[in-house]
Order: structure tokens, then sequence, then C-alpha cells
């Protein structure tokens, strides 16, 4: 019987409080003025598109924000991502992108994501995991693309 | 109304995947719908006691395979009401159909300076092949808006189309609001400066009587895995005429007549057009489906989605926050109804009613254009199909109303 995940259980987990939270007041969400690299993607499923922006100093990530439409998970994602990368290296950041895909494919929450911990509900649904990885996309972009 | 809705009993018993899955509510048939066992039996039946290459042995296995191939485009031309069983040409569905149309009369008719005029409400399929035709060659390529209610604005179309026009291409019925096009008075608006009118038919003919002689188009496209029939095959049918006047689409086996070193003649009508080994399983597929629809009566078909969507109209209209785009009446508009609800995006109601069995598509439906002239990135899709019940709208309105709970204050 081909439903998503575990009915009731799995979609409180995927729409838990905190991910909601994200969504309706979003963190650092907002244009960046001196932004050292700027990066827009979309997701051509939905026509959802996030831009990140970030402001880099000496190999660090010193301010990050987003703009953007899209889905709840897609728009929690961004402002924790944005959280998360503060202070944080290239190195460090490329780091928490493999630990983030290996929780959305093993769904087991990861601590050293922070807040983000909170998407591993995302996991058991294999649709929507494209929108959860769509602000580190752009990210990964920023970095890459220094201007 | 009865509870189980409308004019048929329950179908589900006819469909195996539906049968298997007694609490599944499939509301996406307008993506694909789902096939009845006799479909998938007429398929077994063809491997099982027919196959072979068609046109090719002396053989009369091959035969079989022949007699099978040409019975199912007889049986199909016959469903959507063409007398000239040749002029319907067998390809992958809908969208090798535009492709084929904007590929090989398209190039060989439209030039530099010419005019190309789509609407606003077309499919990516009936959009890009024009748009990209038009670049290739140098031509207008025109889109006519619509009406508030999402039907086409025919006075702005009658403006647009000039006598510099070589095509009208238009859907039968918008995928993405159910609006049904006034077919006849497009091809009127289209015929009066010379241009011919391609209708795609991918959302017309599953739900409504085509009637392709009467109908006045030049070319009608459709997907047989929308009506009931396999993924994989499809057609369209073109007048006589200007199928003569195109140069083939693809070359290869089958399309050919004789091949010289340095030149080839191509083979009669329908095989000009169709090189390869032909999808048989796909037609003989397609071609019970037909049978089905027949069996229930296509005046019948519509009658019953006529009747589901002003239901789902109704239950939806219940639900504070939920705003149904397109047409207002249920009779203006086929089996399909999409709609918002509040800010919550179109995804997260998906996955939420995907939890309580209910298929939905969320998205742009394949026709960005037309999401962007709405101001909406996507929208939330239910579309019905003959198996379909009141019961299933029911639990569509019970699962947006937990959704709407779980999102709370965001709604409305």
């Amino acid at each position: 019987m081909p439903t998503s995940a575990d009915g009731g259980a799995g979609l409180a987990a995927l729409y838990q409080e905190r991910i909601l939270d994200h969504y309706r007041r979003p963190r650092h969400k907002g244009a960046l003025e001196r932004a050292t690299g700027v990066h827009s993607v979309k997701n051509p499923l939905c026509g959802d598109d996030v831009t990140v922006a970030v402001l880099e100093r000496d190999g660090v990530v010193v301010d990050a924000r987003f703009t953007g439409t899209g889905c709840s998970i897609m728009q929690a994602a961004a402002s924790m991502l944005m959280e998360l990368v503060r202070g944080r290296t290239r190195s460090e950041i490329d780091a928490l992108s493999q630990r983030f895909d290996e929780m959305l494919a093993g769904g087991e929450p990861d601590d050293s994501l922070g807040e983000m911990s909170a998407l591993a509900g995302v996991a058991a649904f294999p649709a929507r995991h494209k929108c959860a990885r769509l602000p580190w996309r752009a990210l990964a972009e920023t970095v890459d693309g220094r201007r | 109304m009865s509870a189980a809705g409308a004019v048929f009993g329950d179908l589900r018993p006819d469909f195996p995947l539906l049968a298997a899955s007694p609490k599944l509510v499939y509301l996406d048939s307008a993506a694909t719908s789902q096939k009845p066992r006799v479909v998938l039996d007429a398929i077994r039946e063809f491997y099982e006691t027919a196959n072979a290459n068609p046109h090719r042995g002396a053989y009369k296995l091959s035969g079989a395979a022949t007699d099978a191939y040409h019975g199912a485009r007889a049986t199909i031309a016959k469903f959507l009401g063409a007398s000239d069983t040749d002029t319907l040409i067998f390809t992958r569905g809908t969208t090798e159909s535009l492709n084929l149309l904007a590929s090989a009369w398209g190039h060989s008719h439209v030039h530099r300076g010419d005019r190309i005029v789509v609407t606003r409400l077309e499919h990516h399929a009936n959009f890009v092949p024009w748009q990209q035709l038009a670049r290739a060659v140098g031509a207008e390529f025109r889109i006519c808006e619509l009406n508030e209610v999402g039907q086409v604005d025919l006075g702005q179309l009658r403006a647009l189309v000039t006598a510099n026009t070589k095509v009208v291409a238009f859907g039968h019925v918008s995928n993405a609001l159910g609006t049904v096009n006034d077919v006849r008075e497009i091809v009127k608006i289209a015929h009066a400066v010379g241009a011919v009118a391609f209708c795609d038919g991918a959302q017309g003919a599953p739900h409504l009587r085509v009637g392709f002689d009467a109908l006045g188009v030049d070319a009608y496209a459709f997907s047989g895995h929308k009506m009931l029939g396999p993924m994989g095959i499809g057609g369209v049918i073109v007048r006589r005429k200007l199928l003569d006047a195109m140069p083939p689409y693809q070359f290869g086996g089958d399309m050919i007549e004789f091949v010289f070193d340095g030149d080839t003649t191509w083979n009669t009508l329908p095989y000009k057009f169709e090189a390869g080994t032909p999808n048989v399983e796909g037609a003989v597929g397609l071609a019970a489906a037909v049978r089905y629809l027949d069996g229930l009566g296509m005046d019948a078909v519509r009658a019953h989605e006529v009747e589901l969507s002003r239901y789902a109209l109704a239950r939806l209209g219940e639900i504070d926050g939920i705003v149904v785009h397109g047409p207002v009446t249920a009779e203006e508009r086929s089996g399909v109804v999409s709609f918002s609800l509040g800010d919550i995006h179109p995804h997260d109601l998906s996955t939420m009613l995907d939890v309580d069995g209910v298929c939905v598509r969320a998205g742009h439906h394949c026709a960005q254009p037309l999401m962007r002239a709405l101001k909406v990135t996507a929208t939330v899709r239910a579309s019905f199909y003959v198996y379909n019940t009141t019961a299933d709208i029911d639990a569509l309105a019970a699962s947006l109303r937990k959704a709407k709970e779980r999102f709370g204050a965001h709604v409305g």
C-alpha cells in the first residue's frame, strides 16, 4: 500500500513545532549587504526558489541570509541553515552538508547539526528530500563561486 | 445523490490496483489513470497468443500481430470519431504527437514573419515545441491570455489570429484548471484566416466525446495512459491532406517504400509516420481501454465527472481558506479542481494528504506560464475519473481540514 511513512507519527515528526516555528518566523531572512557570495537555485518540480547570500571574512562565514518562496520544509531548512553556518569555515560546512545528507538517508537525528537535527523526520518522506536540500545547494554555490 | 455517488456503481473492483488498496483515494487521474483488468488482460493475451513483429514476416504469427495492431487502430479511431482510420498515427503519447506536428508540419509550413498562436492555458508540451519552432524559423510566437476564471479570452484570440497566422495550438481541456475550451469557436477563428487548428486532447479524449470528424480541428493529439490505457502509447489524428503535405517525422524501418543508395521514397499512411517496430502491446491495451470506456458511454463518463466536480466544489467551498482556481461551475470544467488552502504550501498539503492515503498533485502542473499569470508558484490539484466516488471527495475534504488544523493560524 503506497503511502508515505507511518501515518500520523511520521507526519508529527515532519511537522514538529520547531520546524513550523522556523517556517512561521524565519531567522536571517532578507538581503545581505556586502555579500561575498550569492546564489539562487530553483526546484523545478514545484517552482520553489531560494537565494542564499553569505559574507565571508578570512575563510569564515560571518553572516548568511536567505530569501525565496517555498514550502515549510524548505523555509525551515533555510532558516536553520543560516544559523548553523555562522562562524564556520568552508570545510566545516562541507562536513555538515555530508552529515545532513546522511541524516536524510538514515533518519536518525544528528546533534552536530544543531536545530537542523529536527529535520530528521524528512527522511521518511523521500519526495521531500529535495525541499530540505535546496538551501544547502544554494549555499554550496556561494562558497564555491566566491566573487 | 447516493453515497457512492453519481452515474455508475462502484467501478473499483474492475481496477486491480484500487481493488487491492481499498483505502487509497486516487485523485490524480489527470496525471495518469489507473488501468482496468481488461487492459492488463489484453496486453498479456497479445504476448501469449499473437506476439511477432507486425508487417515483417510472411508467416501467420506475424499476420496475427499485424491484425492486432490494425484492429487496435480501427477501434481507437472509431472511438475518437475519425472515419479515416489511417490518419491516426500512433506515437508515445501527446508530447510526441505535438512534437511531430511542430517538427514535421511546422518546419515545412511556418516561415520567417509568420505567426504562431497558443493560449496561456497550455501544458508545456503544447507550448515549448511551438515556442522553439518560432525561434528556429523566425516566426512570431503569441500567447492568448485568459479571462478572470481561466477561460481563453476569445475576443483577444480573434485579434491575435491575424492573416499571417499559420497555426493556432490549444488544449481541449486544461490539465491545470480543468477549463473546457470552446473548440468549435477557436477552430472558426483559426480557419477564418486560413490557419490550421491543432488541439492537444490529452485531457479531452479521456473525459469528453471527441467526435474528430465533426470537431473541425486539423489535428487532435492524445495519450493512452490518461484514458485507462498503458503508458507509452498515444497518437495524433491529422487531416489527410496535411499528412500528405508533411515530410516524415522520423526515419527508419516500416516508414520507407524503396531505399536507393542516394534517396528514399516513403510508405503510405499511416506507416510514413511510424518508423521502427511499433508499440503493439500499447495499441492493443489502449483499444481494450476505449472498449471499456465505450461500455460505460462517454456521455455517462462526462455526467459522472460533472457530478463529482459539483460535489467537490461544494465540499471544498465549505472549508474556510480554500481558493479554487478556474471556471466557476462544474459544467464549465472537466473533472479537475485546482486550489490553494490559505498560505499552506501545496507540497506541504500534498504530503499531509498522502499520509491519509489521498493522492493529489502539487506543483506547477507543467504549466509555468499559467502559474505566473495566476500569481502562484504552485497549486494542489485533485482530478477525478470513472472510478472515483463522492466518498473519495469526502476523504479529501476531511484530510484538508486536518491539514488546516496542523498549520493552524496561518490559514485564511
